[in-house]
Formats: C-alpha cells, sequence, structure tokens
C-alpha cells in the first residue's frame, strides 16, 4: 500500500511537472471488459485516467507555477532580481518602486492567464463530466466520462461523440460498420466507415458481450491520427483467433457518430493518451522579426543602464576621496558606515546605482505588447473584407504574436490547388482507350464529332468505355449520404433507381467530380452495402464485392480497389497521377495516353490515369495471403504493406485518363500582381504536373506572357542539373531587361538542392516568379526553409489549404490556411486563416502594415519615453555628490509607466491608421516603404535613443537654468499673494522635471499620432488631466502610511507659480520644436512614398472638434454635441439624441458611416 | 476597398452568425481627425509661436530687469574681509558688520536672504536624516527619533535629539540685523522672520508636540538640543507661534534644496518706515557668525524685491527671446526652401 501510494505521489509530481512516465513496453495489452486472466502471465499496465486535462494550472499550483513561468521572461527576471536588490541594500528608492509595476505587470499576465485557463477547465469539466453508458457486471452504468478506463465497453448512440479512442467491437448492423465524421478533428466532413472484426460484430447486446473474452494488443499511443497497428486476440472454445486492427477500427475521441444508432467499442487510448489529446501539443513558437529587434533593443539598454551605473559609482569615488565631499561636519555617517567593508560598500553602490536607474528597461513593454497584439488582432477577424459571404467564414488568428510580422512578408509560397484555384473540380474531357472525349452538356463526345450529333440520352456504351467509367466509380473513397433518410439505415437502401438524388461526400473533390461525372454518363455508383459496391450501368444494378482497397498515399500517389465482379473475376482497379501509372501500365493505348494527358496539362485540366489488372484465382490467392500477412503485422506495417502494393500495383492495362478543371479563385490575377508591386516575390509550390502548374500559373497572372520562362526540369543527374544552373544563371546574367520566370520540378529540386544550393538560390533570386512543380509536402517546407535561412534572411510567408501544405505552413515565418474543401488541418496548424486567396493582399497590405508600424513606434517609444524619464535622475547625480539622491518622488517613479503614459500609446497602437486603408490597398508600393524592418533599423533606434537623451537633457537643464541660473533659488511671486516669496525645494525641482516630461511625452505621441479618434483624444488628453489631478490629490493630504511627507503641497505651490508655467510651455514646445522642424522638413524635401499617400486623401474632412465626437454624414459634432446638452437639460425628444447618445456609449460610432463613402447610406434606424 | 455593401433592407433574414458587425469601430472607420504636419500648417503655427514667444521674452525679461538685487558675500575666507575673524576663530559667537551703499531706492517690498553655496543639502544622506513624525508633533517620535536620525539621532549623552537629524542640525544660525544709516545714527531696519515658509509646513505639517497643559520647555524635557545648535528648539523665538518646531526659519531650512548653491529666504522688510522699500543711503549688516563654514563655500546676503513673475530670474526671458527668434528664423529659411522648391515638390507629389 505504502509503496502504491508513493508511486501515485512520484507519478503526481511528474505529471504536475509535465512529464508522463516513460513507457516501457512497445506494446500495450488491454483485456476487453477488465477481464483480467485469473492465472498465467500477467503484468498490470498503468493507463491514465480518461480526464482531459489541457488546462495548465490548478488551484493548488496556479500561483507557483504560473510565476514560474512568468520569471522566466528575461524581462520580469531583471526586475525581480531588482526588485530584491532594493530589498536586500541600502538604496534610495523603496523597493515598492519596482515592486509595484512589476506586481502590476505580473497580475495583468497571470489575469489573463488564469482567466484563459479557467475556459480551459470549465470546457474539460464539461468533457469530463460528460454522462457516458458502460458496460460493467453484465449491465449497462451510467457513468462520467473521466470514469472511463482502459479496457471498458462503452455504449455509443447517435450523434454521440466518442469519449475516447474505442476499438468497434460491434454496431446495431449485422456487419459491425458505423459511420462517422471526423470534422472536430481534422475538417473533414465527409462519412467514414469503420468496421468491427466479424467476430466480434455479431455481439449486439450487453448480455452478448459480457461473455465476450478478448485482448487487445496495439502500439502505445502516438499522436498521428491516421495511424493505428493493432491486434485482438478472442479466446473462443478455448482456441485463440487473432484478427488484424487498423484505423478502420479505431474510432477517434472527438469524432461524432453518424447514421448508426448505437456501437459498442472497448477503449484503448484514454484521457490525455487519446489521439486527439495528443495532437494539442503546443506549436513551436514563432518569434516575429519585431521581437528580436525588441530583444537587441533591451541589449543596447542594458548595456547603457550598466555603463551609466559604473560611470556613477567610479565618479562617485572620486568625489569621495576628498574628505570634505565624502563628509562634511553637517553630514556625518554612522559608526557602522565608516567601519564597513570598502569593497561590500562598493558593490552596494553600484548596486544602489543599478536600482537607481533600472527605468531605463521599460518594464510594462512586454505587457503592453502583449495587450496590443492580443487586442489588435480582433481587427482582423472583425474585417467585412475578409468575410466570406459565400462560405460564410471570417478570418481567424490562430496566433497574435506574428500580427507585424505580416507588414514584413518578402517571400510568399503558395499552394496552386484550392489556394489559388476553388478546389471546385469540373469533369471536362477524358481519353479511353487512345480516343478523347469531351464532356458537352452532360454527354460524352468523342473527338471530331460535332455537338449537335449527340442530342437523346447516352444510349450505349462502348465496352472500354464501360470499363473505364466502371473503374472510375468502383475505384474511390466516396460515400454517399443518407442524412435525408434517417429510417434507412439498416443496409436495405438505394435498391431501386433514385441515382439523381444522390449526394456524394469526399475528401477528395477530384474523386467526387468524377464520380459525378460517371453518373452522367450512366455508370453511377449508388452506394456501398457491407462489403458490396453498387453501381448501375444505364440503370442496370451491378454488385461488386469489395475484396481490398489499397489506400492512396502521396508516396505511390495512387490509389486501387481489389473487386469481385458479378462474373466472379477478382479484378484491381487502380487511378492516380500519369507518372506513378504509366510506368507500371503494361497494355493499353499508352503512347496516346500519354499524349492526351500531356494536351490536358496544358489546358490546365488536372490528369488522373485510370488503369486495371485482372488476376488469375491463384494470383489472387497469393496477393490476399500477403495483404493479410502485411496488414497484421504489429512491426514496420507501413513498409510492407508498401511493398505488397508495389507487388501488387504493376502489369496494369491502362484504360484512359481523366482531365478535370479546377476553376481558378477570384482575383487571383489581381492579387499576385498587388503582391508583386508590393516587392514581394511570389512562387507557387504545387503537386501538379508542370504543364498544368505552368497553364495555371500564366492564367493567374503568376507568369506573364512576356516572360521569358526558364526550366529546370526532369533534371536525372547531379552534373546534368548543375550545367543546367550555370546555364540558367548565365542567361539570367545576360539579359537583365526581361523579367524571367523559373519553374522548378520536384526531382531537379532535390537534386539541385542537395548540392548547388547557392547557385539555385542565385538563380532564384534573380528571377520575378519561381514555380515548382511536382513537390511532396516535405519539400515544399525544405524551399521554405532554403530560403529562410539564405543570408537575407528574407521573411516568408506559406499560404495553403491541405495536408500537403501543413509542413510548409508551420516550417515560414508567418503560415497561413485556407479555409477549403480538403479539411481544415491546415487552418489549425497556420497562425491565420482566411477564406480566400485574395483576402491576402488585405491581410498584407493594409493589417500587416498597420501592425507592423504601430508595434514599431510602440516599440521605439517606449525606450524613448524611459530613456527621458531616467536620464534626468543620472544628470542630478551630478549635483548631489552621486549620492543616489532620486529626483523624483517614489510614486511618481512608480506610476509613470503604469499610469500616466500607458494608455496613449496603448490606444495608438491599437487605432493608428497613418494612411487610409484604401489608399494602402490600392497602392501596393507602399509596402516597401516598411520593408526589412525599416521602422525598427539601427537609424530609426538611434533617432529616438537621441531624442530621448535630448529631451531628458532639455528637461534638467531646462528646470536647472530656469528655476535658478546661478543659484538654486526659485523665484517665486505668488499671484495672490504678492508680498510672499517661498523657496522650493528639491522635491518641487523633481517635479517640475517629471510634470515637464510627462506633458513633453504624451505630446511627443500625439505628434506621432496621425489617425485621432475620440479614443485617442480621451486618453491623450485624459492622461495628462489624470497626471494633475491625481498629483493634486497626492500632494494634498498627509498620508498616514507614508514615511515622509515630501510632497506634501509640493505640487499646488509649484503650479501657483507664473514662472513654472512658463518654464513648463517653453520647455516642452521646445523639445518638440526639432522634431516637428524635422518630420516637416523630411515631409517636403524627403518624402517617402507613405507620406505622398497621405497627401492624395482627400483630407476626409473631419476637423479636431468632430472627431471628439460621433457625427452622421454631414453634421457636425457641434450638432450632436449640442443634442447631447440638450438631453441633459431635458430639452431634446429622445428618438433624436439616441443617435449620438448611444454610439457614445457603445464605444463606436454604430452603423455611422465614414465620410468618405458617403454613398453609402448611413443605416442607423434596424 | 470598399466593404461590399449590404442592404439593411430585409429585416427578416436573419445574419448568418459568422458575419463580422459593421459598425465603425470593427471596421476600424472610426471617424478621426488626421493632422499633417505639412509646411501649410507648420509655418504659420512657428510664425505665431515664434513672434508670441518674442513678445512674452520681451516682457518677461523687461520684468525680471524691472527687479532690484543686490548681494554682499560675507564669507570672510580672505584676511581683510569684515568677517575673516569669525570664519577663522573658533569661538561660538563672533560679531562682524558690513557697511554697504545702495544707491538707488529699492521698491518695496525688500526680501532679504542669505545664500550658501557648495553645501549639499541635496545629498542622499543627509536628506533623508530627519523624522517627520517628530516634526509632526508626535510625542513617541520626539522621545524615541527615527533610525534614519543617525549620527544625529542621540547626543554623547544617549538623549534623543529634539529635532533630530542632520538636516535640522545643520541649520543656519548666524543671526544677521539690518540698519540704515539715518543722518549718522545707525536705525535698525525692522524685519519680519514671519510668513516666509509655506502656508501648508507652518500650519498643517509641522506641529508642536502637545501634551496636556505642558509648556514647551517642559515637553522637551529630557531631549537634547543638536549638537551644532546653540539654543535649545524651544527657545529658538519669543514668540510661541514662532517657537519650537514651527519656527519659520526652521521650516524654511527643512526644505531641503534642490542643488549646492541655493538661497533661503530669510526675512522680509515691509515695516516701519521701510514699508515702501529701502532708500538709497548706507547700510550696516551686524552679523552673529555661528555656522562653520567648512564647507567650503560661501556665505552671502541678498536683498531683493519682487515681480509678479518672482524673482529676479533673467534666464526665463532670454530663453524665451532666443526660442521665439529660433522658431522665427526656422520658419522664414524653411518658407524660402519650399517656395523654391515648390515647383518640384508639386512634381513629385
Amino acid at each position: 500500500m505504502d509503496s502504491w501510494r508513493d508511486c501515485f505521489l512520484v507519478r503526481w509530481v511528474w505529471q504536475q511537472l509535465g512529464c508522463d512516465p516513460p513507457n516501457h513496453s512497445e506494446t500495450r495489452t488491454v483485456y476487453v471488459a477488465n477481464r483480467f486472466p485469473q492465472h498465467g502471465h500477467y503484468v498490470p499496465q498503468k493507463f491514465a485516467d480518461n480526464r482531459i486535462i489541457s488546462s495548465k494550472y490548478t488551484v493548488l499550483n496556479f500561483i507557483p507555477k504560473n510565476l514560474f513561468e512568468q520569471f522566466r521572461r528575461i524581462a520580469n527576471f531583471y526586475f525581480l532580481i531588482i526588485f530584491l536588490v532594493q530589498l536586500m541594500i541600502d538604496t534610495p528608492t523603496s523597493p515598492v518602486t519596482s515592486g509595484l509595476p512589476l506586481f502590476f505587470v505580473i497580475t495583468v499576465t497571470a489575469i489573463k492567464q488564469g482567466y484563459e485557463d479557467w475556459l480551459r477547465h470549465k470546457a474539460d469539466n464539461e468533457v469530463n463530466g460528460a454522462p457516458v453508458y458502460v458496460v460493467r457486471s453484465g449491465g449497462l452504468v451510467k457513468t462520467r466520462s473521466k470514469n472511463i478506463r482502459v479496457g471498458d465497453i462503452v455504449r455509443v448512440a447517435k450523434d454521440e461523440t466518442f469519449p475516447a479512442d474505442l476499438v468497434l467491437l460491434s454496431s446495431d448492423r449485422v456487419n459491425g460498420s458505423c459511420h462517422v465524421t471526423t470534422a472536430s478533428l481534422d475538417g473533414e466532413t465527409n462519412l467514414k466507415t469503420h468496421f468491427a472484426v466479424s467476430e466480434t460484430a455479431i455481439l449486439q447486446s450487453v448480455a452478448n458481450l459480457d461473455t465476450l473474452k478478448a485482448v487487445i494488443e496495439c502500439q502505445q499511443p502516438e499522436a498521428d491520427l491516421y495511424r493505428f497497428v493493432g491486434r485482438l486476440t478472442l479466446r473462443e472454445h478455448s482456441e485463440d483467433i487473432v484478427r488484424p486492427l487498423g484505423p478502420e477500427n479505431l474510432l477517434l475521441r472527438g469524432a461524432r457518430l453518424k447514421n448508426t444508432k448505437e456501437i459498442f467499442g472497448v477503449a484503448v487510448y484514454t484521457g490525455m493518451e487519446a489521439k486527439m489529446a495528443l495532437n494539442y501539443k503546443s506549436k513551436s513558437q514563432k518569434r516575429s522579426a519585431v521581437e528580436k529587434s525588441m530583444n537587441s533593443f533591451l541589449l543596447v539598454y542594458l548595456i547603457i543602464l550598466l555603463f551609466e551605473a559604473i560611470l556613477s559609482t567610479i565618479l562617485k569615488y572620486a568625489w569621495q576621496a576628498e574628505e570634505k565631499w565624502d563628509e562634511p561636519w553637517y553630514n556625518q555617517k554612522t559608526e557602522h558606515d565608516r567601519n564597513s567593508s570598502k569593497i561590500l560598500k562598493f558593490i552596494s553602490d553600484f548596486l544602489a546605482f543599478l536600482v537607481l536607474y533600472n527605468f531605463i528597461i521599460p518594464i510594462s513593454l512586454y505587457v503592453t505588447v502583449e495587450m496590443q497584439k492580443f487586442l489588435g488582432s480582433f481587427f482582423i477577424g472583425w474585417d467585412l473584407d475578409l468575410y466570406h459571404e459565400e462560405s460564410n467564414q471570417r478570418a481567424q488568428v490562430n496566433t497574435s504574436d506574428l500580427n507585424e510580422e505580416l507588414g514584413q512578408i518578402e517571400y510568399v509560397f503558395t499552394d496552386k490547388t484550392g489556394t489559388l484555384t476553388e478546389n471546385e473540380m469540373q469533369f471536362r474531357e477524358c481519353s479511353v482507350n487512345g480516343i478523347k472525349y469531351q464532356e458537352i452538356n452532360g454527354k460524352l463526345v468523342p473527338e471530331g464529332v460535332t455537338v449537335d450529333y449527340v442530342d437523346g440520352a447516352s444510349t450505349s456504351l462502348t465496352l472500354e468505355e464501360e470499363l473505364f467509367f466502371k473503374a472510375v466509380s468502383l475505384c474511390h473513397t466516396v460515400q454517399i449520404s443518407h442524412d435525408l433518410s434517417d429510417d434507412c439505415v439498416d443496409g436495405l437502401r438505394f435498391s431501386n433507381g433514385i441515382s439523381t438524388q444522390l449526394e456524394y461526400y469526399a475528401s477528395s473533390p477530384d474523386e467526387k467530380a468524377l464520380v459525378e461525372a460517371s453518373r452522367r454518363m450512366g455508370v453511377a455508383f449508388s452506394g456501398t452495402n457491407g462489403d458490396v459496391m453498387e453501381i448501375k450501368i444505364l440503370g442496370k444494378l451491378e454488385r461488386y464485392k469489395l475484396l481490398h482497397v489499397l489506400e492512396f498515399d502521396a508516396n505511390r500517389r495512387r490509389m486501387s480497389v481489389i473487386v469481385d465482379s458479378p462474373s466472379g473475376q477478382k479484378i484491381l482497379f487502380t487511378k492516380g497521377a500519369e507518372s506513378s501509372i504509366l510506368p507500371h501500365a503494361k497494355s493499353g493505348e499508352i503512347d496516346r495516353t500519354r499524349l492526351h494527358v500531356d494536351e490536358f496539362a496544358i489546358k490546365g485540366l488536372r490528369t488522373l490515369c485510370v488503369a486495371c489488372r485482372r488476376f488469375t484465382p491463384e494470383e489472387y490467392q497469393e496477393i490476399d495471403q500477403r495483404l493479410h500477412d502485411a496488414r497484421t503485422a504489429l512491426h514496420q506495417r507501413e513498409e510492407q504493406l508498401a511493398d505488397v502494393f508495389n507487388l501488387i500495383e504493376k502489369d496494369l492495362e491502362l484504360l484512359g485518363a481523366t482531365g478535370v478543371e479546377d476553376k481558378l479563385q477570384d482575383k487571383v490575377q489581381e492579387t499576385i500582381e498587388a503582391l508583386r508591386l508590393a516587392g514581394i516575390k511570389v512562387w507557387v509550390l504545387t503537386g501538379d504536373k508542370h504543364e498544368t502548374a505552368v497553364s495555371v500559373s500564366l492564367s493567374c497572372g503568376h507568369f506573364h506572357r512576356t516572360m521569358n520562362i526558364l526550366e529546370l526540369v526532369q533534371q536525372k543527374s547531379d552534373r546534368e542539373c548543375a550545367e543546367q544552373l550555370r546555364q540558367l544563371d548565365r542567361r539570367l546574367k545576360e539579359d537583365h531587361v526581361i523579367q524571367h520566370g523559373l519553374v522548378v520540378d520536384g526531382a531537379s529540386l532535390s537534386l539541385a538542392l542537395r548540392e548547388h544550393e547557392k547557385l539555385f538560390m542565385e538563380v532564384c533570386k534573380n528571377c520575378s516568379a519561381v514555380l515548382c512543380c511536382r513537390m511532396a509536402p516535405l519539400q515544399k517546407a525544405k524551399v521554405v526553409r532554403l530560403l529562410k535561412i539564405s543570408p537575407e534572411k528574407p521573411i516568408t510567408l506559406a499560404i495553403g489549404d491541405g495536408a500537403n501544405d501543413v509542413s510548409m505552413i508551420q516550417e515560414a515565418h508567418v503560415g497561413i490556411g485556407i479555409m477549403g474543401k480538403e479539411g481544415r488541418q491546415a487552418v489549425r496548424n497556420s497562425d491565420y486563416a482566411i477564406a480566400r486567396f485574395r483576402f491576402l493582399s488585405k491581410l498584407l497590405l493594409v493589417h500587416g502594415h498597420y501592425y507592423y508600424i504601430r508595434i514599431a513606434t510602440l516599440v521605439q517609444y517606449f525606450f524613448y519615453k524611459n530613456v527621458c524619464f531616467i536620464t534626468p535622475q543620472f544628470l542630478y547625480q551630478f549635483y548631489c555628490l552621486f549620492s543616489q539622491q532620486t529626483l523624483y518622488d517614489s510614486v511618481y517613479l512608480t506610476l509613470y509607466n503604469i499610469c500616466f503614459t500607458s494608455l496613449p500609446i496603448l490606444m495608438y497602437s491599437l487605432f493608428e491608421q497613418h494612411v487610409h486603408p484604401h489608399v494602402l490597398h490600392t497602392k501596393p508600393g507602399l509596402y516597401r516603404d516598411i520593408s526589412k524592418n525599416a521602422l525598427l533599423g539601427f537609424k530609426p533606434f538611434l533617432y529616438w535613443t537621441f531624442l530621448g537623451f535630448g529631451h531628458a537633457f532639455i528637461f534638467f537643464f531646462g528646470s536647472y537654468f530656469l528655476m535658478g541660473e546661478d543659484t538654486s533659488l526659485l523665484g517665486n511671486g505668488q499671484i495672490l499673494k504678492p508680498n510672499r516669496q517661498l523657496m522650493f525645494g528639491n522635491w518641487t525641482f523633481g517635479t517640475l522635471v517629471f510634470t515637464v516630461m510627462v506633458l513633453t511625452v504624451t505630446m511627443k505621441m500625439a505628434l506621432e499620432t496621425q489617425f485621432w479618434t475620440w479614443i485617442n483624444h480621451f486618453v491623450t488628453w485624459g492622461s495628462i488631466a489624470f497626471y494633475f489631478i491625481f498629483s493634486l490629490f497626492y500632494g494634498g493630504i498627509i498620508w498616514p502610511f507614508l514615511h515622509t511627507q515630501d510632497m506634501y503641497f509640493v505640487f499646488v505651490q509649484l503650479l501657483s507659480s507664473g514662472s513654472a508655467w512658463f518654464a513648463i510651455i517653453i520647455i516642452t514646445t521646445a523639445c518638440l520644436f526639432l522634431d516637428v522642424v524635422k518630420k516637416v522638413v523630411y515631409r517636403h524635401l524627403y518624402p517617402t512614398s507613405t507620406e505622398k499617400a497621405q497627401l492624395t486623401e482627400t483630407g476626409s474632412g473631419i476637423n479636431c472638434l468632430d472627431s471628439m465626437c460621433c457625427y452622421t454624414g454631414g453634421e457636425t459634432a457641434c450638432v450632436s454635441l449640442r443634442r447631447l446638452l440638450d438631453r441633459v437639460m431635458g430639452h431634446c425628444t429622445a428618438p433624436r439624441v439616441t443617435r449620438c447618445g448611444t454610439s457614445l456609449n457603445s464605444l463606436c460610432c454604430q452603423r455611422f458611416s465614414y465620410k468618405l463613402e458617403t454613398d453609402e447610406p448611413a443605416a442607423l434606424d434596424d | 476597398m470598399r466593404p461590399p455593401s449590404r442592404s439593411f433592407a430585409n429585416k427578416h433574414e436573419p445574419l448568418p452568425s459568422q458575419r463580422p458587425d459593421n459598425t465603425a469601430f470593427t471596421q476600424q472607420r472610426l471617424p478621426a481627425w488626421q493632422p499633417l504636419l505639412s509646411a501649410s500648417i507648420v509655418l504659420p503655427f512657428f510664425f505665431l509661436v515664434g513672434l508670441s514667444f518674442i513678445g512674452i521674452g520681451i516682457g518677461l525679461h523687461y520684468s525680471s530687469n524691472s527687479i532690484q538685487e543686490t548681494e554682499y558675500d560675507y564669507t570672510g575666507t580672505l584676511p581683510g574681509e569684515a568677517c575673516y575673524e569669525c570664519a577663522v576663530s573658533a569661538a561660538k559667537f563672533c560679531n562682524c558688520n558690513i557697511t554697504f551703499n545702495i544707491t538707488e531706492f529699492f521698491q518695496g517690498p525688500v526680501f532679504m536672504y542669505y545664500e550658501l553655496s557648495n553645501f549639499y543639502q541635496n545629498h542622499y544622506r543627509y536628506m533623508i536624516s530627519k523624522d517627520e513624525n517628530q516634526l509632526s508633533g508626535y510625542l513617541n517620535s520626539l522621545k524615541n527619533p527615527a533610525n534614519e536620525c543617525a549620527p544625529y539621532r542621540v547626543n554623547f549623552e544617549q538623549k534623543p535629539i529634539a529635532p533630530c537629524g542632520a538636516v535640522a542640525n545643520s541649520m543656519f544660525n548666524d543671526n544677521i540685523t539690518l540698519f540704515y544709516n539715518e543722518n549718522g545714527t545707525y536705525v535698525e531696519v525692522p524685519l519680519n522672520g514671519k510668513g516666509i515658509s509655506w502656508w501648508t509646513d507652518y500650519n498643517l505639517k509641522f506641529r508642536n508636540p502637545i501634551d496636556g497643559n505642558l509648556n514647551l520647555s517642559e515637553i522637551f524635557q529630557g531631549t537634547a538640543k543638536p549638537n551644532d545648535w546653540l539654543t535649545e528648539v524651544y527657545n529658538l523665538s519669543d514668540d510661541p507661534y514662532n517657537n519650537g518646531f514651527i519656527n519659520e526659519d526652521f521650516i524654511v531650512w527643512m526644505r531641503s534644496a534642490a542643488l549646492p548653491t541655493f538661497r533661503k529666504l530669510y526675512r522680509r522688510i515691509e515695516s516701519g518706515n521701510f514699508t515702501n522699500g529701502l532708500p538709497a543711503g548706507e547700510y550696516q549688516l551686524r552679523i552673529v557668525y555661528t555656522i562653520i563654514i567648512s564647507f567650503q563655500g560661501r556665505k552671502k546676503i541678498v536683498f531683493s524685491t519682487v515681480s509678479w513673475m518672482g524673482g529676479k530670474n533673467p534666464f526665463l526671458g532670454i530663453a524665451y527671446l532666443v526660442f521665439g527668434s529660433l522658431c522665427t528664423v526656422f520658419a522664414i529659411i524653411m518658407l524660402i526652401v519650399f517656395l523654391k522648391y515648390q515647383g518640384k515638390i508639386d512634381d513629385d507629389i
């Protein structure tokens, strides 16, 4: 018992630390219904319970774990150290000054993370507490989902989700099949059929199941949704029957049961070991370029800080060398001070200076950036322009960390199918037995025959045609929806002709198009009944027993079925890419078909070849055996299967080829053109054939007709490839005038990448468009990585819609998923998801541009304002014998970053629009203005830093001279009491500097702001007002809990001085003067294109007053203000005032149109 | 790009749930003022600011210049100076007189300051060396001063010092009186030592301890005077409202100066025959020289009149003048440049 507890404790600790206990054995053994063998060798295995824990924290460990997580951040850790130093040594600033902001930052982050975790807990509890039915002790027991143990038999009813990964035992159907949809797992909406092992399929009742004695052996949990290898051993009449288990037997947690009344399954993977849970693993963190420059800025400031601290310490000791400065008669040291160790004193002095100047590192930078990113990212989802009406999908932000990276893209890698094209397949042409056919008005017309010839219904098909379409309608994974007929789920359905109402569902749009086309031609697939496929040939039903399915995979690029034809012959039908079929074809019109396939490709059609193979009974027997062996193998099953498949899919008889058209998406050409104008290079990476790819490339504007298209295709050897590359390079260098496009295929690419990366990159960079065809998914990622790590380190973006794009999406700096037809996998792995390719231009050119400008200014401004803040403190040390006396009061030190100057910059970084979005969108060239991290480069950084230091000098010396040029007298004639002449002390001096600083820093932000909504007005003037109100309040009371009352009435005294006001005005103006001059001069003499674009707007005509209030088109602010006044005074009728009133309340002017768009009616009455 | 316009007419058909709200806020179309820092706006503004600052500068300069100010150094570092004897002697009390002439009538009210230089009142160790609770009249703190006061917390007898700390200890305690030579006889000029501190300091922040009906000296029983003081804190003045912790000279001293050279208000001249000011003539400063000068600084007496904007402060006026001119000059230069390049800029845009 004790040892068990220890074990439990250890496990608990391990779990809390996020480590799972290591799995020792390679397989797990599951005893169905937990009926363990009474005797014999039996090693109990421990499995996770069925609790899903997506939350990171519990109530108990939240505080320590969250703190630990947060202090792993270097900035937070730095401030923690500063805080601890303050606690330890005698420093001029109280620990509160850095403790409170740190506490604030930590709390804000903790609240955000706590809230998110609370939501996760709620979701977890809902899932874990969901009622489930489990077969226990001979009956059906209702329990909670979290109580399911591995080995339990679970009953799931129709439309319920599976509570754990279950091995299907039986369904209400005789053949033990059931349908599921995995929409929530991978987004594929088609129905998938899963099967029970025939021996258990008959156990359709609880009583029957109770007699089952079986053991399942399967692999340890792994994340791949489509892989499952296991073995079911049944003990029946004291003899063991072994059956293989594969993915088709496994029902995944999270999938939903469809069209089946109920199923029984045994839980094999539970809780966090379920495949769904294993897929929760967070993606690797991507960091944006801005974040990297932020960190290097931080480093620079850290060096400045150290330098200032060291300099101050050295100067302090230089001064102190003389007794009269070290210890004058009026300022004696205590005995303790005198006797303390010199070295310790030196260190503590250094630390004290470090603490004094530590605010130069902006503590709230990270939390503000985080908030900006989090809040700012909502605008993407909210954007109507990124909303796709037809599919009812809005843009989706999966990570807000990369918002600004959208403004930095230099290379776009795009998939073709489903990204540039609709992925809406239309069957166009086919080639059967060497004859080319076209589909015209739903009729198959051979080449050369005029259309009017075929008018009536297709009466007959030639034998070849029939076989071809039979192949097409048998060799697929298409499902038929039975949703309309709920009561027909008993497996006896569609026995008579209702083919026209049939709805096909398929994960591959190509297959769907082909099966549909085949139906139009008279060979209709009408459903499967158990393992019998039914097709109707011109109304005549034929049943084919489905013997084997050789599933599609990306390496083979083909799929096959083996069926038992009504005549009893075993036939293999296979279909796939021409490159993987033609080489294996032995008979049929190979050459002419090849010719036709090429013709299709040139037209931009997607091509597939169809072939068959007839087996003799002996052959089939051997194949059947080998397939069975391979499928039941527990080790290296994939490899063995691949070998068998290759053995089967050879000596094919070529039947023909199909050509399917994929329509281009809307405005692809314009989008690609806009991206190119924005200085972004577009690469198309596709798995399609060379000719298809080129023709699509041409039609979507990726290649121009005027472009000189270079080719690097079908390179067989390394040397050949290198030679070709060199040749291309030469041609590129010779001919600068014309634009070049490059076509590379997968095979040549891998050759080029293996040895000649540099040369290849050289060629690529000189081409304005690159097209890579015949690419495998991993190759796509490889290309992206190659560019990513090239010396220029360009920022890359990958966009795609399918599972084959996932690796590239994850590899690129920014990954964008298209919410298309090929499931959700790309969307789930992407950083952003949009519904259409054309949205990319707004996402990059407008949103990306804004986010970049906003965050770049945010970062620069933060460093600027902290330099302004702390440099006067440094300068003051020169006037107080480096005694570490602070210039500002502790409360001001504390609140500067978190109250007085935090909101204007945050609001700026949320709302700034330096150029109208329409202009940004229509002038893609503006994107170049911010490329290469232009606003966070070395020069802008220097500019802001020097500006900060300059301003700090002006604050300090301005106050110094103006308030006491040759003496420290602060001359002050109070207007109210002219015969009084009061003295100002050091705190007044500090407060003057601080006041000037708050004003200047806020006004500097105001100068940067070019888009003044009422929110900006509110926070800017509000911050200043808050500072004044707060200071009056703070200085107006003798605070009982404060140690000293230094600030008592200081602020009031300062403001009652006329000179102080004049000083404040001139210092603030002088600070901003040079900045304004610089801005104006640059705007007029060296305008950037962005600045020029700002002029092209017709000034929108909104003046400052108007922007503080809402108004409808044509109304001025004064009108609405008056209304508000009227309302306050009770003069106005309610409906009239609600306009401005509600809009002010709801933070936005609901339905109020923008003045530029006066043609849009200001609809506010719905 | 204009968002696809949608009609609001069809109310019956519910909007799809995914559709983002078409509000000015979500669409980032809040009405906004978009100022541009272009020359056409900035130049007039510069002219305006420049000229108005020149105007203000002239005003400030004039009013600063109209302030009469004169100062007399009485440190006595060089032999032959009036207070040299006192400066070098070790005596506790030492008198020295300085005679000077005022050539022009000083328009009243006239303020008298003492100025110390190279005296670091803003030293951190110095500044924290006080006990605000003690000065606010808390009896506990009176007998048990805060640790920050060390080494001026207790005297050699371990008696608590009141007021404790380095600041209080080093209080300026030269006693200065002013005499006017009226036809050969020196008449004392009445100096007013009241109303020289902040009202709030005098009335609210600094409080004498109160303990029943005991008078000040009884309350301070058991405490010691600061080491460098000549008298106990309850003997600073005969006026009970200017004695103890609410002695205004003391309060003025306790407001530590920002910079090592500082002036502090000493007296106001506003009564008797001198209500209107100091007439021209010969004056004599009679100084009881006490403060030890080993701080390497200078001691001065300053007389100054006052204007609406405070004491003499030429820099403010100069700064306004300089900055105003700079602004105007810049504006002119930019105007010329822009006029010259106008064509080119227009082409660019």
